[in-house]
């Protein structure tokens, strides 16, 4: 397979830039012959829209899937989740299973969340059941927490109902919901009294068979403010949304650790303080929402690549050159015949999550059930001989 | 001195220590309690109160609080043994120490006479009001902190160590290749390898460690799962003493905070949440001079550190009421400091008292809430963090800065590791001295913080385990040399001071 990868891109990002570069893969324009497109979201819209048609060649590879859009915007994922759900619970899937209350003992992991304005009529329904109860606002097509707010009064959100002449939304034939609202959860986990969030990153090779991969070092984003859950400070965004972007202006953010804590910080502060057998089980349960979420197609689609400290640099920088050891292993000029399961010393810092070629290989059917009270990833197996691991694949 | 009465002198101190104790008083009156029940009979009172105080786990926990007598202060040899040979033998130790508390003490009056900021004073209701309103967030208090200098830095703590000498012994005997190449020059007896190979036994290469060989390419069934299952039995059995033999091998970090307030005996009475919340009150009552060094130690270790910045509040909350709690000043008795006495206004307006100040004894030095840290990773409830960080400090933090011969002081940390040097490495010792690198002065940092900022938390952790373990800080001196014997090799090329920094340098938590 001789020739260099041709690549382009349209992000001005060192971390993609100096990547590329140190494979000695060619630069060139998106009208040249190219093998490897690192696209942003405009571009991947308008070459995979309906009236393009474009259709990447063999050997041509990009950064995102097609259908992206499905898994970035919030209404779009809240529909696909409860689309997923019915379908399983439709075929009978034991995954569907629900308890007493009705609540789902494997895929609750959303909650209650509306869209508006279609769903105002049910979203008030619900909230006169709890008027005590806090909302957050979330619109659909943003991210880096703009435009976010919270609410405890339904008066706070009367112009997103059908029926308002106020109505600022994007028209309802055009299909897109303007914003979700979810049950606001107020008693989130609090590491030295501040809230915080989880940034994980995924690598999905492919949809069918599923095969995805997730990067080890994800971190943890703090909000430099304490938490708390009183109403006076409902406005109060330092307090409540983790984004950097958004902290990034506070009074307190620091720019030599930005306000993040690596994932291993996490699990050995949780593994200290709650044991070993709690904190396995919550990443079980994060990498199990994790493939479900991809499953029923739900996925953030554009990470920031912009970093905000040196260490933040580094870790983007290994990111992607982890990840572009995967899809383009050896630095060869891609191939859509490629067997895109990669041995493991191959993966890097990343860990498979779950490949669904090497699930359907081995026995089926409770599987799922049954891994998912099984062992986290990574952890050890108790199969193998002595002194050899069994590979930290799959879920068994 | 025979052992008979060595013994029953030991005895008696012990005696004296624990009567009057809470624990004494609970004891009794559950042995009192148990005289209503059937199973106590009169012809065997004495045997069947002590079957019951064992099975309902009470000569466990006196068990545990006279281990924990034995290991703070271990009772005097000799019944005529002069008070101040408890806190150190040596006189010109003593004196040195002396020397150093002075000065630590004229710089405090002088920064409190520069500033115009009092010592202590109490403040106004208002104020009083507005802190107790921010005791969980102190982080967000900006105080304008730049006229406030650290009352000394390590460094200057090393040249006060190299400058030691002992009267008595004439170095001049020993010039030449046998003489001591380091900045050490006080003849202490420190261990050598083969000595710490008995000592250490546990840590021989054939023993499993945590930390080691619960990598993930090694398989649990060869170690770590067996060990994990005695962690958990000696948790259950609350035994103080095998929790610190176990710990010798580290703890797995699900059952470390359990095992940690095993070994320092701090176990969660009701005492301790009472003592604490009167040491907030004292905090909220008064002001004092050191809690503006502990505001900028904080800003500008512990807030900078990409492990611990999310425990600012909590170092806030531990270190202030540190200050103020006068039961640290018992461990004067064993320490070579003595606490500082300043003079405040008394009553009348002529009227100046010598008083402790601060009232625990210990004025916080650059670096000083490293300490305290780490901690926040296994406590997450303040009263409990306080409780266990104040027993590590008055059995170990405490050596690390104050001048005396003990071995698991900072002296014979330094002249250990420059003798383990100079013995295992002497080409690159002899080459870095060349090079005007001696290695105690870029040592000396990770030592006085028993590593804490300048190693992962995972690892420092694992190292904390041993220092328990071992009751000694030993280790923390062959681990520094350990980082030299690591590098050895890149060492040999270096040129400067400033490069071999950078070489060994283990800042993990820095950007």
């Amino acid at each position: 397979m001789a020739g260099k990868v041709k690549w382009v891109t349209d992000i001005e990002k060192s971390v993609l830039i100096n990547n590329f570069e140190k494979r000695e893969w060619v630069q060139v324009t998106e009208n040249d012959d190219w093998n490897f497109y690192w696209m942003s979201i405009q571009t991947i819209r308008n070459v995979f829209s309906v009236d393009t048609g474009y259709r990447l060649s063999d050997d041509q590879m990009v950064n995102h899937f097609p259908n992206h859009y499905e898994l970035t915007r919030k209404d779009l994922m809240i529909k696909n989740i409860k689309r997923y759900r019915k379908e399983l619970e439709k075929e009978g899937s034991p995954l569907a299973e629900k308890d007493e209350n009705g609540k789902y003992n494997y895929l609750d992991f959303v909650p209650v969340t509306f869209m508006l304005p279609s769903d105002y009529n049910l979203f008030v329904e619900e909230y006169r059941k709890n008027p005590s109860s806090t909302w957050i606002m979330k619109p659909c097509g943003k991210a880096q927490g703009k435009g976010i707010f919270l609410i405890n009064k339904l008066s706070q959100i009367k112009k997103w109902s059908r029926d308002s002449r106020t109505s600022t939304f994007v028209a309802a034939s055009s299909g897109k919901e303007a914003y979700v609202i979810s049950l606001y959860i107020d008693n989130p986990l609090l590491i030295g009294g501040k809230k915080f969030d989880l940034r994980l990153y995924v690598l999905v090779t492919t949809y069918r068979p599923l095969k995805c991969y997730m990067y080890k070092l994800g971190f943890c984003r703090f909000c430099t403010v304490k938490y708390t859950p009183s109403t006076s400070e409902l406005d109060n965004m330092f307090v409540h949304l983790t984004n950097v972007a958004i902290q990034k202006h506070g009074d307190d953010y620091n720019h030599v650790h930005g306000g993040k804590w690596t994932v291993s910080n996490f699990r050995l502060y949780l593994e200290s303080t709650r044991g070993k057998e709690v904190t396995s089980r919550l990443f079980d349960q994060i990498h199990w929402i994790m493939v479900q979420s991809l499953k029923a197609v739900a996925v953030n689609a554009s990470p920031s690549l912009t970093s905000s400290t040196a260490n933040d640099r580094i870790l983007k920088y290994n990111l992607i050159n982890d990840t572009l050891n995967i899809v383009a292993p050896n630095g060869d000029v891609p191939d859509c015949r490629w067997n895109r399961s990669p041995p493991r010393e191959a993966l890097g810092n990343y860990q498979v999550l779950y490949d669904e070629e090497l699930q359907a290989q081995s026995d089926h059917g409770e599987r799922d059930l049954r891994t998912r009270s099984g062992q986290s990833l990574g952890s050890k197996g108790t199969k193998g001989s002595a002194g050899a691991r069994p590979p930290a694949a799959t879920w068994k | 001195m025979d052992d008979g009465s060595e013994l029953s002198l030991s005895v008696a101190h012990i005696v004296r220590r624990l009567k009057g104790s809470h624990l004494h008083a609970q004891i009794e009156r559950r042995a009192k309690e148990c005289l209503h029940q059937p199973e106590i009979r009169l012809d065997s009172l004495r045997e069947d109160v002590r079957r019951f105080l064992r099975t309902s786990g009470w000569e466990r926990q006196l068990q545990n609080a006279v281990y924990r007598e034995l290991q703070v202060q271990r009772p005097p040899s000799h019944p005529a043994a002069p008070l101040e040979h408890l806190k150190e033998p040596l006189a010109y130790m003593r004196k040195a120490q002396a020397c150093w508390e002075k000065r630590v003490l004229k710089s405090l009056n002088s920064m409190s006479a520069e500033l115009g900021v009092p010592l202590a004073r109490m403040r106004p209701a208002a104020e009083q009001k507005e802190l107790t309103s921010k005791w969980n967030e102190m982080g967000t208090d900006e105080p304008d902190l730049t006229s406030f200098r650290p009352v000394f830095a390590p460094k200057d703590f090393l040249e006060v160590l190299i400058s030691l000498r002992n009267p008595n012994y004439d170095s001049s005997e020993d010039v030449g290749v046998r003489s001591h190449w380091g900045l050490i020059q006080v003849p202490l007896d420190v261990r050598d390898i083969p000595q710490l190979r008995r000592a250490y036994a546990e840590l021989n290469l054939t023993t499993g460690q945590l930390g080691i060989d619960d990598h993930a390419h090694i398989h649990p069934d060869l170690f770590e799962n067996e060990y994990l299952q005695i962690g958990k039995k000696v948790v259950v059995e609350q035994d103080s003493a095998a929790a610190q033999q176990y710990s010798r091998q580290g703890c797995s970090t699900g059952l470390r905070a359990d095992l940690w307030a095993l070994i320092l005996n701090s176990n969660n009475q009701p005492q301790d949440a009472m003592h604490y919340e009167q040491l907030t009150a004292g905090v909220v009552q008064h002001d004092l001079l050191v809690d503006s060094l502990i505001y900028k130690d904080v800003k500008l270790t512990a807030s900078n550190d990409d492990y611990y910045f999310v425990f600012e509040d909590f170092l806030y909350q531990v270190l202030l009421c540190f200050s103020r709690d006068t039961a640290v000043l018992e461990h004067f008795k064993y320490n070579s400091a003595t606490p500082p006495r300043s003079f405040v206004q008394g009553k009348g307006e002529d009227e100046e008292c010598a008083v402790v100040y601060p009232p625990n004894g210990v004025i916080p030095f650059h670096g000083f809430s490293m300490y305290v840290a780490p901690l926040c990773f296994l406590y997450n409830e303040p009263s409990k963090l306080y409780s266990v960080f104040r027993e590590m400090y008055i059995r170990y933090f405490f050596r690390l800065h104050s001048i005396s011969s003990s071995s698991s002081g900072v002296v014979s940390l330094c002249l250990q590791f420059e003798r383990l040097l100079q013995t295992h490495l002497p080409q690159l010792f002899y080459h870095l001295r060349q090079i005007g690198a001696q290695p105690l002065r870029i040592a000396f940092k990770w030592m006085v913080r028993a590593f804490s900022g300048y190693l992962s938390t995972d690892q420092l952790l694992l190292l904390w385990d041993r220092i328990l373990g071992y009751d000694s800080l030993e280790i923390v001196a062959v681990l520094a040399a350990a980082v030299f014997a690591f590098r050895a090799e890149n060492l040999m090329e270096v040129t400067s001071l400033g490069s071999a920094e950078k070489l060994v340098a283990v800042t993990p938590g820095k950007g």
